[in-house]
């Protein structure tokens, strides 16, 4: 269990909700069903990444909807100021078409309850069947224990883990309170609160990017493996032109997954090298817990990119071996998600 | 080892020194519990061969954990004679007994000057109190 309250969180309502943010992320979002939630990207006009985020879609307690974007700490206060500007006043205000929108995220704290047993921990704590909700879904919950002051939160089967779980939203002035009340109920389950250390080595094992690391606006969704988050034949959204332009040519990197000979860790901007040539960089690094092995993602020139591939990361000053590897590099059995 | 009786440099080494019956003073080299416990999971430890000269201050090896990397310097000028590859091998004990069989090298010290730059035990867990205040 982690506290996630650092991520940001920004609230859209209103008729004209719908309209502002089918033009303001890579996917579409008209259809995004209630209670289902969409991983898409923020692209600057370049197609330059700006930001990863999840879109979910609910209705409130008297059953008017809004849209949840959950965005990376490190970029809310960039994609507050993108939001601005692409929602003047004018465009806010307009009849029939308003737009509301909310920064919520000091309002409001957020956990991480990841593994198997997640489930099985917060079903007691909830009013919903979590055992029905699929993966990338979630709902408005009651929080059955005192210490939630018969308030209410938002619950979704997402995480950053690469294992089955939950994300938990709920008001800032129960948080401390609700935050006990699931350690407790998880105590007997081998529940322990964990660190962002722990959910960067289970995203990186994951093969999941983390912006600022594998996503930044310098980088493409092709090149990072996500153009398939990029919906370019619909409305239009900032980027989405010079994305089409940008699909058309070859790659210039490719992101890949390494597995290092020995046990010393390729971090963050170590040189990837191909004998004497320098062929890309690494974005993240770790020792895998999972696998026993030091592990990396990496961009690479897609000529050195094929599963395989010998090649070496410089770690301070000296070369060690690594192999190109399948992504992610553990997968678990994740309900509702392919495996 | 009696934690009390070593020398430990601001860089979180230690070092117990013993003369041979020979007069040659042999210095014993390890990593200070305290940065065992900063640094947490360890993942590498790499040391330099029997037969190595070290310096005072300067790097004799490397310290890898899955938060940070780290250099191991040399407590004092001298020669290594001696490594503890069990160390090496079994990192996830070197924590257990970072003062006994947590030792990384011994040299044979040529120049002992550095040795009263060093802080004894006292002075040592000074400095690491005032670490974890600033953090």
């Amino acid at each position: 269990m982690g506290d996630i309250s650092h991520m940001g969180r920004l609230r859209f309502e209103g008729p004209g909700a719908e309209e502002f943010l089918a033009g303001l992320l890579t996917r579409r979002v008209g259809d995004i069903r209630l209670g289902q939630i969409r991983y898409s990207l923020i692209t600057n006009e370049q197609g330059g990444i700006l930001d990863d985020v999840l879109t979910g879609y609910y209705h409130n307690e008297v059953g008017q909807p809004f849209y949840l974007v959950v965005v990376n700490a490190a970029n809310r206060d960039k994609i507050v100021r993108w939001i601005a500007k692409h929602l003047p006043a004018e465009r806010a205000e307009r009849r029939g078409k308003e737009v509301l929108w909310t920064d919520v995220t000091r309002l409001w704290a957020m956990f991480a309850i990841q593994g198997p047993r997640a489930a099985e921990i917060l079903q007691p704590l909830v009013d919903v069947d979590l055992g029905s909700m699929r993966y990338y879904n979630g709902a408005l919950v009651r929080i059955l224990h005192p210490a939630a002051r018969r308030q209410g939160g938002i619950i979704s089967r997402t995480g950053y883990t690469g294992e089955d779980g939950f994300e938990l939203a709920v008001g800032a002035s129960i948080a401390t309170g609700v935050w006990e009340a699931i350690l407790e109920q998880g105590k007997p389950y081998g529940l322990v609160p964990t660190g962002i250390g722990a959910r960067d080595t289970l995203r990186l094992e994951a093969g999941m990017p983390l912006y600022g690391h594998e996503l930044t606006e310098e980088v493409n969704p092709f090149q990072a493996g996500l153009g398939y988050v990029c919906y370019l034949t619909g409305v239009d959204f900032p980027g989405r032109d010079a994305l089409r332009e940008l699909e058309r040519q070859p790659p210039q990197w490719a992101r890949v997954g390494l597995e290092l000979a020995g046990r010393r860790i390729a971090r963050f901007q170590a040189p990837v090298l191909a004998g004497p040539q320098r062929v890309g960089w690494v974005t993240s690094g770790t020792f895998s817990p999972s696998l026993q092995r030091s592990i990396a993602m990496a961009y690479v020139r897609p000529q050195f990119a094929a599963v395989g591939t010998e090649l070496q990361v410089d770690i301070r000053g000296r070369p060690e071996s690594a192999r190109v590897v399948p992504l992610p590099f553990y997968r678990r059995n994740v309900k509702g998600m392919p495996s | 080892m009696n934690p009390e009786e070593l020398l430990f440099t601001p860089t979180h080494e230690w070092i117990h020194v013993q003369t041979a019956p020979d007069g040659q003073k042999i210095g014993t080299v390890g990593i200070s519990a305290y940065a065992l416990e900063a640094l947490t999971d360890l993942v590498f430890l790499e040391l330099p061969p029997v037969g190595q000269r070290v310096q005072a201050g300067q790097p004799f090896g490397e310290i890898e954990s899955v938060k940070a990397v780290s250099d191991l310097y040399s407590p004092v000028d001298g020669e290594v004679v001696e490594v503890n590859a069990a160390a090496a091998s079994d990192l996830e004990h070197l924590a257990d007994d970072p003062y006994g069989r947590g030792w990384l090298i011994r040299v044979r010290i040529t120049d002992d000057a550095n040795l009263a730059n060093l802080l004894d035990y006292a002075a040592y867990q000074k400095q690491c109190q005032e670490e974890l205040k600033d953090q």
